[in-house]
């Protein structure tokens, strides 16, 4: 379990002067948990990172991991280990070497060290590898080592940076369900940073949605997906239509969110549509075709599965979408 | 692309080698089988002579005796250029390892002043060192000022002496090919040592010295064959008491006129540091093999 209470982290540069990366962020990782930390890029989710692995230290707060309190402790003496971005193999030793360099640091006999990494590769399907040297490796299978380094000392908390941001979009996908089968079968606390909110959904147990060094929603995937609670959250977990709105009766301005695959469109028969607007583009998708279409001024798109004859652009259609697909937002 | 245009684009470079690189050596290795010129310079007949004077020397009775003069003066050479080589290894590596640490702007200036002294002569750099270190000089005026010694300690004129010479000069070619090699190190790798528990000892021994090993190497050739044949430093800072390698041929081809001599000393010298090369180059495949 891992325990931050109002951390904040401020740093000093010659060009732009003092810069909060961190504001005063309170969070609780559970132990056994694939908890993501998403947002666009300079939002504080790798400085957030490498506070709990502990390459930086915070300016103020605490951290605590499993009740030991590490905000002062230098990252070779936490239970935490970490999957660098870029990988960060050393490259002159070989993949068995890199495996066994984090066990022999910490002063494991040799026979219980061969046996260990022969399992950390077996665990990441590269067994056969060993006396390979990582630049022999493919960045996939770098990756794999990569993990299986952080993993054979089994370390309470993995700490992992936009581990697939180097990979193609099939290897990606195939890491996604290795990464979360490596996690169920560890048991271990897996912290994952990612600007790519798909990942995120595919793999989480929960996500932190950050923004300018703020946390702004905590949830599980489905409950912020349904649930947001602002608009940065709404636009940046898929996608969203933020139609302006107002509170009947009252003065209030409000934002109204609706997913795109809630949006349904029908031909122009007189009755019951909401609005009618005008079709400004049509993408198609594969399974699915997105329009976009013209409402009053607003762009709203709606993703929509076999509309059987496609709209043109310049059709005037009737946009409709359930009460229940509605969620207010006030900021 | 057609071959005489390959012919001509690699002539530069064949033309560079050859000008500068092979011909002087083929040279040197052609007036050491010569024999001296009372004025200078070479003449016939060839001659093994220059290379029977370096291992023996002539009785009266004209027969030869085997003479360890000249084995003795390299020996001492070579015990010099390493121990520059080490010193300056030892003084390098931190140096190196210092500036890669600092931001950009401050790594520029200090690489600057480590290429700084180029700059000036380095006879007059020498020089500058027997004001610092003679009997009335800097550093005894001042450790007699501060009342650390009474009498002038003999700072000049000794194997310290040249030793300091040897590393002040030759220091910056140490300094920057180590420096080129640490720049290139991922600051990531050492990151992920210490989040693999590793302290600081086996962060540089495991992680910064491999890595940083081509660079020392580079650096110890770049030190260790000018330092052998140095005559700069021995001559003014050691006073010409005791001969080195280097003074030993320079004065063959002045003051001696022993062109062939001076030559196959040379050549003597050559060997020795291309012997030191190959087993180098020997042993390194090896290592590799057993990491």
């Amino acid at each position: 379990m891992i325990e931050l209470t109002g951390v904040s982290k401020t740093f000093t540069t010659r060009d732009v002067g003092v810069v909060a990366a961190l504001k005063e962020v309170s969070l609780r990782i559970d132990g056994n948990e694939f908890f993501t930390l998403l947002g666009p890029s300079g939002c504080g989710k790798t400085t957030l990172l490498r506070l709990i692995g502990g390459f930086e230290t915070p300016s103020t707060g605490r951290i605590r991991i499993d009740d030991l309190d590490v905000a002062a402790l230098p990252p070779q003496k936490r239970p935490v280990n970490t999957v660098f971005q870029s990988y960060a193999l050393f490259p002159h030793m070989t993949v068995a070497g890199n495996v066994a360099f984090g066990l022999e640091m910490c002063g494991w006999a040799k026979a219980d060290i061969e046996a260990r990494v022969k399992e950390a590769l077996a665990l990441v399907r590269l067994d056969g590898f060993a006396a390979r040297k990582p630049a022999q490796l493919s960045g996939g299978q770098q990756q794999r080592v990569a993990l299986a380094r952080a993993l054979a000392p089994r370390p309470k908390v993995l700490l992992l940076d936009e581990p697939l941001s180097a990979l193609d979009l099939k290897l990606r996908k195939e890491m996604q369900g290795e990464l979360k089968r490596l996690q169920r079968e560890t048991g271990i606390t897996f912290v994952l940073v990612t600007h790519d909110q798909e990942e995120a959904l595919a793999m989480s147990d929960r996500i932190a949605v950050m923004r300018d060094g703020l946390v702004l929603q905590v949830g599980a995937p489905k409950a912020i997906y349904d649930n947001p609670n602002s608009r940065f959250v709404a636009d940046f977990i898929g996608e969203a239509n933020l139609v302006p709105g107002k509170v009947l009766g009252r003065n209030d301005a409000l934002t109204v969110a609706v997913r795109p695959e809630r949006v349904t469109l029908g031909r122009l028969n007189g009755h019951g549509a909401r609005a009618r607007g005008e079709i400004a583009g049509v993408t198609f998708l594969g399974l699915d075709t997105l329009y976009e279409i013209l409402l009053d001024g607003t762009r709203v798109r709606a993703r929509v599965r076999d509309a059987g004859e496609p709209f043109q652009p310049g059709d005037t259609v009737a946009v409709d979408w359930p009460d229940t697909a509605e969620r207010e937002l006030r900021h | 692309m057609g071959r005489q245009s390959t012919l001509l684009l690699v002539a530069p470079a064949v033309l560079a080698i050859g000008v500068f690189m092979l011909i002087p050596m083929f040279i040197a290795l052609a007036y050491s089988f010569m024999t001296a010129d009372p004025y200078g310079g070479v003449q016939a007949p060839l001659t093994f002579d220059a290379y029977i004077q370096f291992l023996y020397q002539r009785d009266f009775d004209d027969s030869l005796v085997f003479a360890s003069d000249y084995i003795l003066i390299i020996v001492r050479s070579i015990y010099l250029a390493v121990a520059t080589t080490a010193i300056c290894l030892v003084l390098g590596l931190p140096v190196a390892w210092y500036i890669v640490c600092q931001d950009a702007e401050r790594r520029r200036l200090l690489l600057f002043f480590i290429t700084l002294p180029f700059w000036i002569n380095t006879l007059i750099r020498t020089y500058c060192w027997i004001l610092i270190l003679r009997d009335e000089g800097l550093a005894n005026k001042l450790l007699r000022a501060l009342g650390v010694v009474a009498d002038p300690l003999p700072l000049l004129y000794n194997d310290g002496s040249i030793l300091l010479g040897l590393v002040y000069t030759f220091l910056p070619f140490m300094v920057l090919p180590i420096y080129s090699t640490l720049e290139r190190i991922d600051p990531r790798l050492i990151e992920a040592a210490y989040d693999l528990y590793a302290s600081r000892v086996a962060v540089f021994r495991r992680v910064i010295w491999p890595l940083a090993k081509p660079g020392a190497l580079a650096g110890a050739t770049l030190v260790f064959a000018p330092a052998l044949g140095s005559f700069l430093a021995p001559d003014l800072l050691g006073g010409g008491k005791k001969l080195l390698i280097g003074s030993l041929i320079q004065m063959q081809f002045t003051s001696s006129r022993n062109w062939p001599f001076g030559a196959a000393l040379s050549i003597a010298i050559t060997a020795v540091i291309l012997l030191v090369m190959v087993l180098r180059s020997w042993r390194a495949p090896q290592r590799e093999a057993r990491a």
